[in-house]
């Protein structure tokens, strides 16, 4: 055992078993960031910051929800809502917060998309977060189905008759995973179980593999500009910090990211106390009725897109069901985004906008991702089944034959200019 | 030599065990997932059909699933002979009222003989037979056994297997 000494501080005891001074060097006054970045990269802590609102808001809400289909609906609606003091607040900075999360989410996932924050090297970075994602939609999917709503119950019934697509065993599968013929009590308590025990601790687990990731090919910056963090660090440790790429993130970085994450909050609460309906369905206020499908159902706002591709297909081709194509897409446009390290074959790090033919592709991307978005939530008939299909269609384009074709052509020219 | 092939050997065993274990633990996994016997055993329904008039179209639980029923009438709906289910002297069709897509309820349009999905735009027709949109195949059939007027879901009688093509 290490040798101990008298501490004279209670710091010095800590220090002495816990290596404190050690820790936040390495975690903050010493864990270097490129000054080169803007306020995009914020959007982690402002990610961590809000899943620590649904962590903190879910258990206030766990204290008197009730996993049950005779009780949930009331549970929410009735002793939350209206006995619990201060229970509406829990509910809607809950519901308001798993909303405005993947909006965030996708704003970090496209900000690491435009500067090439996933390429080599940094291919663990992207992988564990979209990992993160695959989780968060996870859970996002578990906790709707929990206040036992009509849209809850036919959210849950389409989203488990997902997996009778799989060859073979899907029937039995679907049975298996609802714990009955229907979406019933089992299934309830089940995703009540995964939604607050189960898929909240992978999500932490795999929140510290992203950030353990970061630290040895360190944070990309605004000009995907290659740097020496140890030298760099070297001059701001030497006191010339004008002249080093870089600073730590306690307390210097971490000023500009709570700056950041103050205008996102005023915006935030300004959704919780004003606009909280964004993410309440009025359909979702009427009890689950297995017997009676909503005309028109639809999934929040962030599943649209992907949703909008498992719809797209409405027509057989040769042998294979309209039904088989949407969910072969579907299945594609939920892994695809994995694999943008191999399917982007330039080693070009440079944000899009010097990129040439990767801006084009960057912004019809994102503006085809939004048309998925809202041919999503329109009723699937006439036209807008078309516009659903080439929109579709385009997605898949996108990702898997235009992506690597642009960037290999980019890659032989960055080779040739070398 | 002769220690390390003990070592070896110490360890196949301890992992062959481990092993076991494992897929045991798994099964168990697997099973406490699975519907419980009380599930299980509630999965019959015993329909009497006489009362139903000619073009009347009905809805039963059936596993907590609608069950379509709909008589047919000579004049106006077609019968479907690969399709129906004969009671006594009625013509009816059978199916599970799900859309073979993703599952929702198609509601029954007397008005033009169709069963409309609103979910993504399905249309069965009077047969069950899928007509437009995405749905892959026809209304699914619940398996059932006829005692004389009644209709019993959840058993497979002949003329089930008949219909399904199983006999």
């Amino acid at each position: 055992m290490a040798h101990f000494e008298k501490a004279n501080s209670v710091y010095e005891w800590l220090d002495q078993r816990l290596a404190v001074t050690k820790l936040t060097k390495v975690l903050m006054t010493e864990y270097w960031i490129p000054k080169n970045i803007n306020f995009l990269w914020a959007m982690g802590v402002v990610l961590m910051t809000m899943f620590t609102i649904l962590l903190i808001s879910g258990i206030f809400l766990l204290m008197y929800y009730k996993p049950d289909t005779k009780l949930a609906f009331d549970s929410v609606n009735y002793t939350i809502m209206q006995e619990v003091w201060f229970g509406w607040l829990w509910r809607h900075m809950h519901g308001v917060a798993a909303s405005v999360v993947f909006l965030v989410i996708y704003i970090h996932m496209f900000t690491g998309i435009y500067y090439g924050s996933y390429k080599k090297g940094r291919e663990m970075i992207w992988i564990s977060g979209m990992l993160l994602f695959v989780t968060f939609s996870a859970e996002a999917f578990s906790g709707y189905m929990l206040p036992w709503g009509q849209m809850s119950y036919w959210a849950a019934q389409v989203i488990t008759n997902l997996f009778g697509g799989i060859p073979f065993i899907g029937d039995e599968l679907v049975i298996w995973i609802r714990g009955n013929f229907y979406v019933a009590d089992a299934t309830l308590t089940r995703f009540f179980m995964l939604h607050v025990l189960l898929l909240p601790l992978v999500i932490m687990g795999i929140i510290g593999l992203h950030f353990y990731s970061l630290r040895i090919p360190h944070v990309n910056n605004q000009e995907g500009e290659e740097i020496d963090f140890d030298a760099e660090a070297e001059k701001y440790k030497a006191g010339r910090k004008a002249e080093s790429k870089v600073i730590p993130f306690w307390p210097v970085f971490l000023s500009k990211d709570l700056f950041v994450l103050g205008v996102f909050m005023v915006f935030y609460f300004y959704l919780v106390f004003y606009h909280y309906n964004f993410a309440m369905d009025p359909i979702n206020f009427d009890p689950a009725n297995p017997m009676k499908t909503p005309p028109h159902i639809y999934p929040e706002w962030y599943f649209l897109w992907s949703y909008e591709v498992l719809r797209g297909f409405f027509f057989d081709v040769g042998p294979l069901s309209a039904m088989d194509i949407g969910l072969i897409a579907f299945g594609i446009a939920n892994v695809i985004f994995f694999l943008m390290p191999w399917l982007d074959r330039s080693p070009v790090v440079a944000p899009a906008h010097k990129r040439g033919a990767f801006k084009i592709w960057f912004w019809i991307l994102v503006v085809d991702m939004i048309v998925l978005t809202i041919w999503g939530k329109l009723p699937p008939t006439g036209a807008n089944a078309w516009i659903g299909f080439f929109a579709s269609i385009t997605f898949l384009t996108l990702l898997l034959v235009a992506l690597p074709l642009i960037t290999k052509k980019e890659a032989q020219r960055a080779g040739g200019a070398a | 030599m002769a220690d390390q092939k003990r070592r070896d050997f110490l360890g196949m065993v301890f992992g062959g065990f481990a092993a076991a274990g494992g897929v045991a633990a798994l099964y168990a996994m697997k099973r406490t997932w699975d519907p419980l016997p009380s599930v299980m055993a509630a999965g019959f329904t015993t329909v009497d059909l006489s009362p139903m008039k000619p073009g009347e179209f009905r809805t039963v639980t059936w596993r907590g699933k609608p069950i379509f029923i709909l008589k047919k009438d000579s004049t106006q709906l077609k019968k479907c002979n690969d399709a129906d289910v004969k009671v006594g002297e009625g013509d009816y069709l059978v199916r599970i009222g799900l859309c073979t897509h993703l599952g929702c309820i198609p509601a029954w349009e007397a008005d033009k003989q169709v069963f409309k999905c609103a979910c993504h735009g399905g249309e069965f027709d009077a047969c069950g037979t899928n007509t437009f949109g995405p749905p892959p195949r026809p209304l699914d059939i619940p398996p059932f056994k006829i005692e004389g007027t009644k209709l019993v879901l959840g058993e497979e009688g002949p003329e089930y297997k008949k219909l399904v093509g199983k006999a």
